[in-house]
């Protein structure tokens, strides 16, 4: 048998996580935005049925970008874990932060752990409050660290681009459609600065409302409903993002 | 044990195995003592003493189907409670009315709904109306060992059928077997007089407000004739609960609209006792 040749442990780490960002950048950057009564969910994705967003309880979403068949795995450990909560408590105590711990602790013993391949994925668990002050927004990259995040967050390869973008124009209290359209703005960026145009086809769009009168506050927007929030006219409030040399690239959507 | 969900650790195996979209499946393989159908029962002499449900009544008008139940559980000649709820939500688009063991059913529903919910949060879709049907088949089966010692649960389950467009009910025995009902059903101790006062008051051109009405009217005679079942109690302000389902989606009648129907009916009934009057031939 051949002697195995020593790695350091901070050189093995470091090919870990090269190895699961690579695998993240291959696929389409997403963005999380916190609007005046919620939280929407915007993404590229040509995919009607396989989702990046989805509904993991009451006021808790999930977004994901990286590696599918890994993210749906999380995805339905989540949904598992939280309907095993709400079942043996009650639907209050699931809550987006200890949902976020168990995914943190969940990625962080695969990243590290030598016998398992590091999972090439990134993650945003986000929760609804009643105000916007309580609105929790958890970002969770692929090594199980997490971060709390507030008004808004890329994961992706393109994110932290799409992140200084976005940091820059995002303000408190947005409509719906003006955050819907910063997004796309957003996403529209390519690494090299050039834009291109996403037709509203691509968007996956979704948004945990707190207005909504049901108890589940999770809600696809799609069809007739987004191209009407894409073109709708902004507000006083989008002039500021408008003024950068941005052209508006909603109107050219329909 | 490593399921224990308080734990804040990392998800135990279980939960990231690829497998089945029903939380029942999931649990009866992880924890399997949380399914109310696994719990070991003492050996018990005679009958356990326990709240039930009384009566629910279902009737079909075109485009919907309405659901109602009763406000009274009973423990022997007992009034146990008085406003008890016994007609839920089982999602959007189907509602359950229990009548039974009022404990054990009521988990159950929070069973039911968990299942449908957590099948259309993973799969992305949701159960035909029949496949909700036959998985609460499944839950009163499972619950066959407490049937036989008296506590038994008997659903009646009422829906849009989305495909169809149209409103179906389908009832249960104790077994788990299972029926569609056309035009109107009841189940639970009033519902024989239930039953006889629908029969002669059902058509099947009702409007809803039609269909709200005679869910009601049927609870008043089964109220008058079944002592276990609760007629609308003006002094408590206590009515019963009436629910609709179109394709709009479920709908409680609010606290108002339930009592307006209750006093209309409750003032008819103070110059005809016993209530509308279908023709002789």
């Amino acid at each position: 048998m051949s002697t195995p040749f020593y790695v350091s442990p901070q050189q093995a780490m470091a090919d870990r996580a090269e190895y699961a960002r690579k695998g993240i950048a291959r696929g389409r950057s997403l963005v999380v935005l916190q609007y005046a009564d919620g939280i929407v969910f915007v993404g590229e994705n040509p995919s009607r049925a396989l989702h990046k967003f989805s509904e993991i309880y009451d006021r808790i979403g999930f977004a994901a970008a990286g590696k599918y068949n890994e993210y749906e795995n999380l995805r339905i450990g989540g949904v598992r874990y939280a309907d095993l909560r709400g079942y043996t408590y009650d639907r209050d105590d699931v809550t987006a932060r200890g949902l976020a711990n168990v995914y943190a602790q969940t990625l962080g013993t695969i990243f590290s752990s030598a016998g398992e391949k590091p999972y090439e994925v990134e993650l945003v668990v986000a929760e609804v409050g009643e105000t916007p002050e309580g609105d929790q927004i958890y970002r969770l990259p692929h090594d199980g660290s997490i971060v709390d995040e507030h008004g808004s967050v890329a994961v992706g390869g393109n994110a932290e681009q799409i992140s200084t973008f976005l940091d820059q124009r995002h303000q408190d209290g947005m409509t719906l459609s003006e955050a819907l359209k910063l997004a796309v703005q957003g996403l529209s960026r390519d690494t090299n600065g050039s834009e291109r145009e996403i037709p509203a086809e691509r968007l996956e769009v979704a948004v945990l409302d707190r207005t909504r009168p049901q108890q589940r506050k999770f809600k696809r927007i799609a069809g007739r409903q987004l191209s009407r929030l894409l073109t709708a006219e902004g507000a006083a409030a989008t002039t500021e993002a408008e003024s950068d040399a941005v052209s508006d690239e909603s109107s050219s959507d329909d | 044990m490593e399921a224990n969900p308080r734990s804040t650790g990392r998800l135990p195996a279980a939960f990231l195995t690829p497998g089945s979209s029903s939380f029942m499946d999931f649990l009866s393989e992880h924890q399997p003592e949380m399914l109310p159908g696994n719990r070991q029962l003492p050996p018990t002499q005679g009958v356990i003493e326990a709240p039930h449900g009384t009566t629910i009544v279902s009737v079909t008008f075109p485009g919907g189907v309405v659901l109602a139940g009763d406000r009274r559980a009973t423990m022997g000649n007992v009034i146990a409670q008085r406003d008890i709820e016994k007609v839920f939500p089982a999602d959007e688009y189907s509602a359950v009315g229990i009548a039974g063991t009022a404990g054990l059913a009521v988990e159950m529903v929070k069973l039911f709904q968990l299942e449908l919910e957590h099948f259309e949060k993973v799969e992305g879709a949701q159960l035909s109306l029949e496949g909700k049907a036959n998985r609460l088949s499944t839950m009163i089966r499972s619950n066959l060992g407490m049937a036989m010692q008296g506590l038994a649960v008997v659903p009646l389950f009422a829906g849009y059928d989305v495909d169809r467009e149209k409103g179906r009910i389908f009832s249960y025995d104790v077994t788990g077997g299972r029926s569609e009902e056309h035009g109107f059903a009841a189940t639970g101790s009033g519902s024989v007089f239930a039953r006889g006062a629908m029969k002669k008051l059902y058509r099947e051109n009702l409007t809803e407000e039609q269909a709200t009405t005679l869910v009601v009217q049927a609870l008043y005679d089964a109220a008058d004739d079944d002592s276990a079942t609760g007629g609308p109690d003006v002094a408590r302000r206590i009515f019963p609960i009436v629910t609709v389902i179109t394709d709009d989606g479920f709908r409680r009648l609010t606290d108002d609209e339930s009592a307006e129907i209750a006093r209309s009916i409750l003032e008819r009934r103070l110059e005809q006792p016993d209530g509308p009057r279908a023709a002789l031939l």
